[in-house]
């Protein structure tokens, strides 16, 4: 199948701004299940709410558009009952972090079977640049004219912590990366997050002076390294990508099913 | 290995918002924005495949489509 029988071409061209990194995102999500021969009728896509959320209207599986961080909670359900579909929830950092915080941890403790997908572009877009939990410190914003004084999340460490046994980052700038993370992320038996550094060049990039969109994946390539490189090792200032963690552990649905075996076995008398 | 050659690069100018990322950061310089800020292609004997434009495209505007062609000796 081609990329574009994944699309749903009737909603294009698609509502976010010149060069948003979402759009990359979205190119690379759509590759990554394209090489690994998906059933797109066994793939269900559940967002929340903000200009990530928008991106469940744009592909063909079957797609859940919900609540406002509730993207996860949604997702648990449909994996709940169905657990033989693929899951995948895309999520800005606002979407995942902020309001749907206290869902992410969550999912990440049960280990369910999902693959959660950080958009992280530092600010809230849809609404008009106030700043997330992820901008970090000294970060101009409409609710910050004077820069932000919060620390920001780690998204990979967080969800280290909560449980996920799978977790990895990339960025924009790295679309071939990006796809390979994916692919090993939705491959992966458990709950999976995949952190993408994404560029808002309309609020973020134009507050803080970052440029346009070109200018702001010049930043992605030159803050970030590679695990286990020379350049990260040499300036452990820069951004790490890769993949942070990969194990086993009991996975949710199938913990479930056992304990719905047991509940239901023939008593003997 | 055989060596991918350039069958046509194809752009949905429909798409296109002109962000100018393709642009910026083809290696060899083959493509351009034209006067209606969209991306277009000038230089498609300097095209090496490497699909980035492609992969890297937020609107997912761009297909570089290719033919396998001779060996590369």
């Amino acid at each position: 199948m081609a990329v574009k029988d994944y699309l749903r071409e009737r909603f294009f061209p698609h509502m976010w701004c010149p060069g948003c990194g979402h759009g990359t995102i979205l190119n690379s999500l759509i590759r990554a299940v394209e090489e690994l021969q998906l059933n797109k009728n066994e793939i269900v896509m559940t967002s929340g709410i903000g200009c990530s959320a928008r991106i469940s209207g744009y592909v063909d599986f079957h797609s859940l558009h919900t609540l406002h961080g509730r993207a996860l909670a949604f997702a648990t359900g449909v994996k709940l009952s169905r657990p033989n579909l693929n899951v995948l929830v895309p999520m800005g950092d606002g979407d995942a972090l902020a309001i749907g915080g206290n869902h992410f941890i969550h999912a990440a403790r049960r280990n369910i079977d999902i693959t959660a997908i950080v958009m992280n572009n530092r600010i809230y877009g849809m609404t008009g640049g106030q700043f997330s939990p992820l901008s970090g410190p000294g970060v101009k914003a409409t609710t910050a004219p004077y820069l932000t004084i919060d620390s920001n999340f780690d998204v990979v460490e967080l969800a280290r912590a909560a449980g996920a046994t799978f977790v990895a980052r990339s960025t924009a700038y790295h679309a071939k990366e990006s796809t390979e993370l994916l692919k090993k992320a939705i491959l992966h038996k458990g709950f999976s997050v995949v952190e993408i550094l994404s560029q808002c060049p309309t609020h973020y990039g134009r507050k803080n002076k970052e440029g346009d969109a070109v200018s702001m994946l010049e930043l992605h390539k030159t803050n970030t390294a590679k695990l286990g490189s020379k350049a990260l090792e040499e300036n452990p200032n820069l951004v790490p990508r890769g993949i942070f963690v990969e194990k086993d552990r009991p996975e949710y649905c199938a913990e479930y099913d056992k304990i719905i075996a047991y509940a239901t076995r023939e008593k003997v008398s | 290995m055989a060596k991918k050659k350039l069958k046509e690069i194809v752009i949905n100018q429909d798409w296109c918002k002109g962000c100018g990322i393709c642009v910026s950061f083809c290696p060899t310089k083959v493509l351009e924005l034209d006067k209606a800020d969209k991306a277009t292609v000038v230089r498609p004997e300097d095209c090496i495949c490497c699909k980035m434009c492609e992969l890297r495209c937020p609107d997912l505007a761009i297909e570089v489509l290719t033919e396998e062609g001779d060996k590369d000796e």
